[in-house]
């Protein structure tokens, strides 16, 4: 069954902006969106493996820092090459100043 | 042994062995705050740069045209040929990253045109260049070295005229039209994107039919100076600036400062070029748009190699280290980095350096 795992402090996020959250052996990437909202995706992009926490976010858009894939945090989706598989997304909640993912 | 840059050879298997291919990359630490602050995309300098680069060539080729048959109309001819064979091998570039403007429709608008103009499928090559990225001149993996071990200097020479390129380039587009997709090709290319490699250089064809035969009813070739021959009589400058990005360097390491190249290039060059002459730069991090790569070279270039200070004064030390290479293929020029950098990994890359 899956557990609402408390992942970090609402400002340790900055706005349109991302951090990497590790758990157990997986990695994930936590979004602030512009409009103050919480995400969860994977932290690997699909294409190559490579750890989202150094890309770019741009309203609900994050893109890999090494080829530029696009995906849409809000739900996974591959927006650009090279990535063609969308991203895992996880339910997100906000409790007081805490960010809790549910994994 | 000598080296084998087939992507399906034994130097391809050996990197994956050994742990080169799909590795982790050395970069210059920069806070995440600045870093966001130099990835921020916008619309304005690719704008004005698409403006000034589609009126020059209209105004070129008008004049080109209007002038035509008389040499008088030769300059006009080369200057838009350097527009359409050489400044739209950057654009192509750029837009294949996403990162020249911030609106995605106007990214994939200039790709596809400048991938016309250069004959690369933007299908096929958007694949070839993110490997490039991924294994930056590792032997085997990476589709995109342009000065191989004993280089190629004859293939390099013609490519300064687009011969070789171009007629691979219209070969494939040829094979692709047909329908099949080159093995090469399908070992960097996911299944479902072959379609569309396809559906791309079956419109091309179309094109350079409808060129040939206009060419052909009016009995003469200014249709193709317009549109096909450019990618040949412009192709120096792009020859001329990219040979320096890697030629000569090491192969087979994972830091940028050790395979590629930073020069300081005229306006013009750059303008042309779109700043990839910060190519160290780019291959770090390559999110950073081209107008924002002299602002992160200004950050990042106490820890890298001393940039070229010209592409005179580059090619005063590729040419012969490339001369050196037809004899010794293993020999390469090692850079030398200031007191203020952090030193080369050597257990990342022992073999090579």
């Amino acid at each position: 069954m899956a557990d609402w795992i408390d992942a970090c402090a609402t400002d340790d996020i900055e706005e349109e902006d991302l951090i990497r959250f590790d758990h157990g052996d997986r990695t994930f990437a936590i979004y602030r969106s512009p409009s103050d909202e919480y995400f969860c995706t994977d932290g690997l992009c699909t294409h190559e493996q490579v750890h989202l926490e150094d890309g770019l976010v741009q309203d609900y858009e994050i893109e890999c820092p090494k080829h530029n894939a696009t995906f849409d945090y809000r739900t996974g989706e591959a927006l650009r090459a090279p990535a063609c598989e969308n991203l895992r997304t996880y339910p997100v909640k906000v409790q007081g100043d805490r960010v809790l993912v549910e994994l | 042994m000598a080296r084998d840059y087939s992507m399906l050879g034994p130097d391809a298997r050996r990197a994956v062995e050994t742990g080169l291919a799909a590795a982790e990359w050395y970069h210059t630490d920069v806070p995440r705050k600045e870093m966001k602050a130099l990835m921020q995309r916008a619309d304005q300098p690719a704008i004005r740069d698409t403006i000034l680069l589609f009126g020059a060539m209209i105004l070129l080729a008008g004049i080109g045209i209007a002038l035509w048959p008389s040499w008088w109309s030769a300059p006009f001819w080369l200057a838009y040929g350097v527009l359409y064979g050489s400044a739209m091998d950057s654009r192509w570039h750029e837009c294949s990253h996403g990162t020249a403007f911030k609106t995605r429709w106007m990214n994939d608008a200039l790709y596809q045109v400048a991938s016309f103009c250069m004959v690369r499928n933007p299908v096929t090559w958007r694949w070839s260049h993110a490997r490039h990225h991924t294994d930056t001149i590792i032997v085997g993996r990476d589709p995109e070295i342009v000065a191989m071990r004993p280089p190629a200097l004859r293939r390099i020479l013609l490519n300064f005229l687009g011969i070789v390129d171009s007629w691979n380039g219209w070969g494939r587009m040829l094979l692709n039209a047909s329908g099949k997709v080159h093995p090469e090709e399908a070992s960097y290319i996911p299944e479902q994107e072959r379609p569309k490699v396809i559906r791309v250089a079956r419109i091309w064809v179309a094109i350079y039919a409808a060129t040939i035969a206009l060419a052909l009813a009016t009995g003469s070739i200014l249709p193709l100076m317009v549109i096909g021959l450019p990618r040949l009589y412009g192709a120096w400058h792009h020859v001329l600036t990219g040979v320096l990005q890697h030629a000569g360097l090491a192969d087979n390491v994972l830091d940028h400062r050790l395979n590629s190249r930073t020069v300081y290039m005229n306006p013009v060059s750059r303008f042309i070029y779109w700043n990839m002459n910060y190519h160290v730069e780019h291959h770090m991090f390559p999110m950073v748009p081209y107008h924002r790569l002299p602002d992160l070279h200004a950050r990042i270039k106490h820890d890298l190699p001393a940039p070229n200070a010209s592409m005179w004064q580059a090619y005063s030390e590729v040419w012969p280290a490339l001369k050196r290479q037809l004899r010794y293929e293993d020999y390469f020029l090692k850079r030398e980095l200031p007191g203020s950098a952090r030193p080369y990994r050597d257990d990342f890359h022992a073999v090579a350096v």
